[in-house]
């Protein structure tokens, strides 16, 4: 690790500030990417601005659209929340597969989404459910959020503050672990509203998250197991490497996707 | 599991716990890491980022300009020091009877680096940061070689080592090959079969590390090294390396967190810190991180084998021949040439009446970590071979495997195999018809298709294996090319108030020796075990030792510390004959007391002990003072363990994953010290063993750079992929050591991948299931499976 200074502001404006005036600072959440970045010496950032005890960034709470939750909160705490589960059960099944114990009771959601690790979890609900990620300087729609591999909307220095999820009437989260890493190699979230069928797929693609659109048409007519049937999954876009094909891949975004389904089509 | 022991004394055959573990699970442990020397610095090494590059020149200018930097050191200063070369201690003769091509390997490249993680140059500082920084200014310029990253073709590749064309190490033989030939000339039936035994990374839990520290006053060194065998570690700096001569270096292998075979060897790190103690003139410390562990720890197996079994129209195995390449890698490592040889090939018989056997194997180096001794050490890379290729006859003759194997175990003991062994007791039978039993063999075509009903594909397979253990006799690995000898050393030390040291040649590093070691004195002297502490692992206490791998700790390193035992109990009756006025040949001692016997006059062990020491009662012109003797053990044979492990198994075609349901284990070690002991190491290994079969794998890619270079691309199972598994014991006395032991550390390891494999392998249909089954490849397999019945 390299040296470094440490900050902790206790609001919002004053982190902003900091990591404002000075583009190589980082915001530290939970740390669980960053800080083993710091001990193989991958990064040497000029300080890092902890955001832990910014009051505002943490807590979830209903809302009439749905729920929203702090950056702040803890993968172990969205798992726990009973106001979560009332709303959107899907999520926090995903926020109780992240990791282990360890990750989750120090990993955030904020956190998760400002790197977008392209094996993350979050991003498949954050795209499935079209939620909203609300930043120190404006509300990001998901679709508009991602753009590949480790990189956001996010502009230098802003701050996710909270994210805000709708209610749908089903959703259902399935994931296929690295066998070395746990992360996700398939991640599928599957989410229906009155309207439409979305379905993200994470861990999968070269470019990170992406709505996986064929699978969202075929299911916004027929939300069944069966409907999907005769659907794949192209693989021309997936990742390939020691772990698996992109064949493989596609193949796995399909059998999880069923097995999403199947949780809550019964 | 709890003591079931009443009395003070903790007999032989008890699940007592592990006196060790207090310290280990209090966070108490000192490990080498742990320790501070005044006045330490901080090694970090230079490592090559190229696979095969030549140096055309350093220069540490800048990187000594650096802030908190002691030192910069490379290959020139420890050439100019005259510092010998790091050595292969087991000379392998080819068939030509030319020996081995042991390539140059100095503990900082001087020439060439050969292989990415090769050791460049040092840098010494105040802190491990500083030399962290120091390091990356030390300028290094390569002059690129290609790299030669693949075994199956490194013989065509750009040459490693000047004194090795073709990058052979040796091109061996073992066995009688017109013998062979002929079997196969009047065979009924031939299988044959190609194995890739998978490369594996040894991953015990601590990481190596050592410090060396330099007395200018004494002028002597002491090092503080993770090693399994500190005396052979001080041998080798010192007879080869040229350190210091033995007693002015003193070597300290503490508390050590897992070793697996990789701490066995000695490797460039502990040398420099030794040596570069005494250079910069304070102590020189360094840790592996993770990262420099999988580069630079000796890595396992990594074989390609193509094997050939011949058998009769009655399906007797009447020939087996093997040609394997090995992959040594960069350097041959301290033990490396005898592990795809000596610790190989004479294992080809496994259980099995073989009357003919001809084994040739091709010594490769190729432009990657140095390849030596893991778990089992040739002994996982020989049953898995032969496992595989019965399981394969057997299915070829339509056979029930069980049924095949049974037909061909050797059922009179001793029995000469073709290949050098001497098996000395044995009942294969037995654990085979106990494994059957235990795991409902009888009952798996019903839960097949149960399986089958739920879209799972399940399978079934056994591994009958055997090992050598209790490594091993000196002048028989003397005439094998060792270059020394395997025996084990003990030294009982009785104080005068009745409690007991113990110091052993062995070392632990998880084996639990405190405990059994402790557990043996207590039964025999009649002591508690509380009263027995064993010394090890340190160069100053313990005259010489051998160390511990290759499961020898119990079979030889007890058996020291027995005969021992044995002179210490003459010695106390000679004196407690004395003290109770009677003649030595009628005191008897039992639980821990001196009789004259058919009376009631007796004595305590420590009332004679105490005796010994103030030695008031008997003449010292005939009986020295004092209680302490000590033993060198040499074994009269191997021993050979050996069991019947059976693995059932589904797998889902959707995705490739393999659940194991069940793992059954029925093994022979001879006589227990410990069976919670026992079971621990037989779970570990099954671990590793399973590990190996469906997740391990160490890759290099083309340009010779480790792309499985941490956990989050090596896989190491994890509790939660393993079932629970059915260990259980079938027993043959070992005729061979006093206590009857045959050893148990690797057994899982060596009899676990060729079950799974088997398991695998009914399951899908096909006998082309390669390690590690990962569920990508495992799917693959389905899948073309699935086309295959399609179109049927």
């Amino acid at each position: 690790m390299y040296a470094f200074d440490y900050q902790r502001p206790d609001a919002i404006a004053a982190a902003a500030a900091i990591l404002s005036a000075d583009p190589e600072a980082k915001a530290l959440a939970g740390g669980q990417t960053l800080l083993p970045t710091l001990k193989q010496r991958l990064a040497q950032p000029t300080a890092l601005v902890d955001l832990s005890r910014i009051p505002e960034l943490s807590g979830i709470c209903a809302t009439t659209e749905g729920v929203s939750i702090g950056a702040m909160t803890r993968h172990a705490e969205v798992a726990a929340s009973d106001v979560v589960r009332a709303a959107i059960p899907a999520l926090s099944d995903l926020a109780g597969m992240i990791g282990d114990v360890a990750v989750r009771n120090r990993g955030t959601i904020g956190g998760s989404l400002a790197n977008d690790d392209p094996t993350a979890d979050y991003p498949a609900a954050v795209l499935a459910l079209n939620a909203s990620v609300v930043t120190d300087r404006r509300s990001i729609g998901a679709s508009d959020y991602f753009r590949g591999l480790f990189e956001t909307a996010l502009e230098e220095g802003e701050i996710i503050t909270r994210v805000d999820f709708p209610k749908v009437e089903k959703a259902g989260y399935a994931k296929f672990r690295n066998p070395a890493s746990r992360y996700a190699m398939a991640g599928v979230f599957v989410a229906k509203t009155a309207a439409e069928v979305r379905v993200a797929v994470t861990g999968a693609g070269q470019s990170g998250v992406f709505l996986w659109t064929e699978a969202g048409d075929i299911l916004s007519s027929d939300f069944t197991v069966q409907a999907i049937s005769g659907l794949a999954l192209d693989p021309s876009n997936l990742m390939s490497d020691l772990h698996g094909s992109a064949e493989y891949r596609a193949q796995l975004a399909k059998v999880m996707l069923k097995r999403a389904l199947a949780s809550i089509t019964g | 599991m709890n003591a079931s022991v009443s009395s003070s004394v903790t007999p032989i055959g008890a699940a007592v716990r592990r006196k060790e573990d207090h310290r280990f699970i209090t966070g108490k442990g000192r490990y080498t890491d742990d320790l501070d020397r005044p006045g330490q610095t901080y090694a970090y090494f230079v490592r090559s980022p190229y696979a095969h590059a030549r140096i055309r020149h350093i220069d540490p200018t800048a990187a000594k300009a650096m802030p908190g930097v002691v030192d910069v050191l490379t290959g020139a200063d420890i050439a100019a020091d005259g510092l010998g070369d790091l050595i292969c201690g087991w000379m392998i003769h080819s068939k030509d009877g030319s020996p081995m091509k042991m390539g140059s390997h100095p503990a900082l490249a001087k020439e060439k680096v050969r292989y990415v993680g090769d050791h460049v140059a040092v840098v010494i500082a105040e802190t491990l940061n500083e030399a962290k920084d120091a390091a990356l200014a030390v300028e290094v310029e390569y002059e690129l070689l290609p790299a030669v990253a693949d075994l199956a073709t490194a013989t065509d590749g750009e040459q490693i080592h000047d004194c090795a064309p073709r990058n052979t190490a040796f091109e061996w033989e073992l066995g009688d090959k017109a013998a062979t030939e002929a079997a196969f000339a009047r065979a009924a039936k031939v299988t044959s079969i190609d194995i890739v035994n998978n490369r594996l990374a040894p991953n015990a839990i601590e990481p190596r590390a050592a410090i060396g520290e330099y007395d200018s006053g004494d002028e002597a060194f002491t090092l503080w090294t993770t090693s399994q065998n500190p005396h052979v570690a001080r041998l080798v700096l010192s007879a080869f390396v040229g350190i210091a001569p033995e007693n002015k270096l003193r070597v300290i292998a503490p508390d050590v967190g897992g070793g697996f075979g990789s701490k066995i060897f000695i490797y460039a790190e502990e040398t420099v810190c030794a040596w570069a103690s005494k250079k910069v003139g304070r102590p020189v410390k360094w840790t592996a991180d993770r990262s420099e562990a999988f580069l630079s720890d000796a890595h396992g197996r990594d074989h390609i084998t193509h094997a050939e079994l011949a058998m009769d129209e009655a399906g007797h195995i009447i020939g087996f021949r093997i040609k394997t390449r090995a992959n040594m890698g960069a350097y041959l490592s301290t033990f490396a040439s005898s592990i795809p040889t000596y610790l190989y090939a004479t294992l080809l018989s496994g259980q099995y009446a073989i009357p003919a056997i001809y084994c040739e194997v091709d010594a490769i180096y190729t432009t990657t970590a140095p390849v030596d001794a893991y778990r089992g050490a040739g002994r996982p890379e020989a049953t898995f071979l032969l496992e595989r290729i019965v399981e394969k006859a057997a299915r070829e003759r339509g056979e029930d495997p069980a049924e095949f194997r049974r037909r061909n175990f050797i059922k009179s003991f001793p029995h000469q195999t073709p290949v050098i062994m001497c098996y000395d007791a044995g009942d294969y039978v037995a654990s085979l018809d106990k494994a059957l039993e235990v795991a409902d063999y009888k009952g798996f075509p019903a839960r097949r298709a149960e399986s089958e009903r739920n879209g799972k594909l399940r399978g079934i397979g056994l591994s009958a294996y055997i090992e050598a253990c209790g490594i091993a006799p000196s002048a028989a690995v003397g005439s094998l090319g060792a270059g020394v000898g395997l025996w084990e050393s003990a030294e009982v030390r009785v104080n005068p108030t009745g409690n007991v040291e113990v110091l052993t040649g062995s070392h632990s590093h998880g084996q639990g020796h405190e405990t059994t070691f402790a557990q043996l004195v207590s039964a025999r002297l009649g002591i508690p075990i509380d009263q027995v502490s064993v010394v090890h692992g340190d160069t100053d206490k313990v005259q010489f030792g051998m160390g511990t791998y290759g499961s020898r700790s119990g079979a030889v390193g007890m058996s020291a510390i027995v005969k021992a035992l044995d002179k210490v109990e003459a010695k106390a009756k000679k004196i407690a004959a004395h003290m109770l006025e009677a003649s030595e040949g009628d005191i008897e001692f039992k639980d821990g007391r001196f009789t004259v016997a058919g009376t009631d006059r007796s004595l305590a062990f420590a009332e004679v002990a105490l005796n010994a020491y103030v030695a008031h009662k008997f003449p010292t012109s005939e009986i020295e003072p004092g209680l302490k003797e000590g033993a060198f053990y040499d074994p009269t044979n191997f021993t050979f363990p050996a069991g019947c492990h059976i693995c059932e198994l589904e797998v889902d075609p959707e995705t490739g994953v393999v659940e194991i349901k069940s793992f059954v284990a029925i093994d022979d070690f001879g006589e227990i010290i410990n069976p919670m002991i026992v079971e621990g190491q037989v779970h570990g290994g099954i671990g590793q063993g399973i590990g190996q079969a469906l997740m391990e794998g160490v890759t290099y890619d083309e340009d010779g750079q480790l792309v499985t270079g941490s956990y989050m691309d090596y896989t190491m199972p994890r509790a939660g992929d393993l079932p629970s598994f059915t260990v259980g014991m079938t027993q043959t006395r070992c005729p061979s050591n006093p206590l009857g032991i045959k050893g148990c550390g690797e057994a899982g390891a060596i009899g676990a991948p060729p079950a799974v494999i088997n398991a695998l392998t009914n399951a899908l249909g096909t006998e082309d299931v390669p390690m590690p089954a990962t569920p990508s490849r495992v799917w693959a397999i389905a899948q073309a499976r699935a086309s295959r019945l399609a179109a049927e």
